[in-house]
């Protein structure tokens, strides 16, 4: 059942149990319809503050629907959904503050340099310059960019790209990042790397909502919907899903659910 | 406002990147103010004649020489058969045929009369009717010099006549280039400003970096006009360089106050990069940008009044003229240039830009939608 209230006791971040941590994200009864298609069909969930909430399932069975609805790319048909404390319908510009998204489509500027990339966001999100370049430094510090700064992103290996994107997606300390199916087509070992990121920001204190069909990358989510044919046929930790299941991994798990 | 600037920062880094925008920026406007001006050509010049002369006479002769002394006409040689003429004419190789009956000469001292035939082709009608103006003049000056060489009475009663002095305002000496010139200008910035803007954010969808954008708080003025005022330099600073040319390479006089060409220019750019912004809005591609913008622009330019005068295009042309840009631009450009006309010359074309402009730009910004 889509809305069943989970027991947590799986935290291996964070002190806090995720419910008095409160909800970032609610939705209750989103729906999305193309004509007569149901790209969502009553979706409910909530989203813990600081928890790394995974979003799974297949193509097309809604995922990237629902992540553009909450990041306010695209308007719901009906639905209550509140991002960050705030209402997606009246409150967009309020909510885009404070997420961070990054697209399966590859999305910062290709024709110009990290550097440029990393001030222009920065600019965007009103951030002052000082604080921009502080901050670029830590990030290409961390990243192991400082001696590419002046490169122009089109050179760099995709998985640099991506790392770099997630940074700057989370450049103004949004409260949430979406992101969606962030590792596509790299390297295990840098798919490896991109969720010691992904655990960094958490700790940090944002809440991740990542969208993916790598069954490995569920095992790092603290819960994990699993959508099919639009609606969500089951969310829970990891943990407990193999249980309810009888599965050894969560690849079992996928199959067993969407057939 | 802030946002503005890191926009437009962003965007001339890579206007200045882009390896097709920047030579399209300075070549664009060198070929057309070199190329476009003098390819419009509305003068006539060196039409080709073929002379079939049945008459060979001294009667004849003169006329034939009357024709070869003008550089209007370039006489291709006599022959002595119409066929061969009409084989010419039908060929392309000449644009008009005269022929000389025999006995023209004879005629004229008996009956004081003669007639003689020109073949005209009239696939262009303008150019036809304007090839046998001049015949006819040439034609009736002979007739006059007849009159006086043979019956010698212009000495003592000079046939009664109304002299003509012509003073061809604004254009003194009929430059085609100067007419042209302001008209090709206005071209110019129009493609410039309507192309760049349009294929600019319609790319920024293709790449899908306009994703990563909407997720942002920006606002969509602040988007639009991030997109408009780079290509609103790049083409007032067109312009400058267009009148820079024109200046240098055909001594085009330039009349009236620049600021105020230069004001309305800025004016009239802001309507059409709009509509140039707000087509990309509707767009999903750069091909789709190109086409609809091309229907624009041919539609617009044509019925702009560039090549043929508005107010003899019939009445409801001139009505859809009202909402478009380019007739305003159009005719701005050769009062301002050609005539030195003021501000207050040219309210209407004011008022109705700043309405365009406003429609178009208001437009736009509304079209632009962050939420799918």
């Amino acid at each position: 059942m889509s809305n069943k209230k989970t027991k947590i006791n799986f935290l291996p971040w964070g002190e806090t149990p995720e419910r008095e941590r409160g909800h970032i994200i609610s939705v209750k009864n989103l729906v999305k319809k193309y004509g007569d298609f149901y790209a969502n069909d009553h979706l409910s969930f909530d989203v813990y503050k600081g928890e790394i909430f995974g979003f799974l399932g297949a193509n097309g069975a809604g995922k990237t629907t629902a992540i553009r609805i909450l990041c306010g790319l695209s308007s719901p048909t009906s639905g209550e959904i509140k991002v960050a404390g705030y209402d997606i319908y009246t409150q967009t510009e309020k909510v885009k503050n404070n997420i961070g998204y990054m697209s399966q489509k590859f999305s910062l500027y290709e024709d110009l340099t990290v550097s440029e990339n990393i001030q222009f966001y920065g600019g965007i999100y009103g951030l002052p310059s000082k604080t921009v370049k502080e901050k670029e430094k830590q990030l290409l510090e961390k990243l192991e960019l400082t001696s590419s700064k002046n490169k122009l992103i089109a050179g760099l290996p995709l998985g640099w790209k991506q790392k770099l994107a997630f940074s700057i997606a989370i450049l103004h300390d949004p409260k949430i990042v979406f992101l969606d199916e962030p590792t596509g087509g790299v390297d295990p070992i840098t798919r490896r790397k991109f969720w010691d990121l992904i655990y960094e920001a958490a700790n940090g204190g944002i809440t991740v909502f990542v969208t993916t069909h790598y069954m490995d990358e569920a095992e790092y989510c603290n819960r994990v919907s699993i959508m099919d044919a639009g609606k969500i046929e089951a969310l829970d930790t990891p943990e407990n899903l193999k249980k309810q299941y009888k599965a050894k991994n969560m690849d079992e798990v996928f199959v067993k659910i969407a057939r | 406002m802030k946002t503005i600037l890191y926009i437009l920062k962003k965007e001339f880094r890579q206007i200045f990147r882009n390896k097709t925008m920047l030579p399209m920026i300075i070549v664009v406007p060198l070929v057309q103010m070199l190329v476009l001006v003098f390819a419009a050509n509305l003068n006539l010049r060196k039409i080709d004649v073929v002379v079939v002369d049945h008459d060979l006479s001294e009667a004849s002769r003169q006329l034939v020489g009357k024709f070869d002394g003008i550089p209007f006409f370039n006489l291709k040689g006599a022959n002595f058969s119409i066929e061969s003429a009409e084989e010419k004419l039908e060929a392309g190789k000449a644009e008009m045929a005269m022929v000389i009956p025999p006995n023209f000469e004879r005629k004229l001292i008996r009956e004081n009369h003669s007639s003689l035939q020109l073949l005209i082709n009239a696939i262009d009608g303008n150019s036809a009717q304007l090839i046998y103006a001049y015949s006819q003049a040439i034609i009736s000056g002979f007739n006059k010099t007849l009159v006086a060489d043979w019956k010698g009475i212009a000495e003592f009663s000079p046939p009664v006549s109304v002299d003509i002095a012509e003073n061809y305002w604004f254009n003194k000496e009929l430059d085609y280039k100067w007419y042209m010139a302001p008209g090709i200008l206005a071209i110019l910035v129009t493609v410039i400003g309507m192309f760049l803007s349009g294929m600019n954010l319609v790319r920024e969808k293709e790449m899908g970096t306009i994703e990563q954008l909407n997720v942002t708080p920006i606002k969509k003025y602040q988007f639009i006009l991030g997109k408009l005022i780079p290509f609103w330099v790049i083409a007032l600073l067109d312009l400058a360089l267009g009148l820079f040319i024109a200046k240098l390479a055909f001594n085009l006089p330039i009349v009236g106050s620049l600021w105020l060409l230069f004001g309305f220019a800025g004016l009239y750019l802001v309507s059409v990069l709009g509509l140039g912004l707000l087509i990309s809005t509707l767009s999903n591609t750069q091909q789709q940008v190109m086409y609809v913008s091309f229907f624009f622009m041919m539609l617009f330019i044509l019925m702009g009044g560039i090549f043929t005068p508005v107010e003899s295009m019939p009445s409801w042309a001139q009505e859809v003229d009202r909402v478009n840009p380019i007739y305003y631009f159009m005719r701005i450009m050769r009062m301002v240039v050609l005539k030195g006309s003021g501000f207050f010359d040219l309210l209407e074309e004011f008022f109705s830009l700043l309405a365009l402009g406003i429609l178009f730009i208001g437009l736009a910004i509304w079209r632009y939608r962050k939420t799918a």
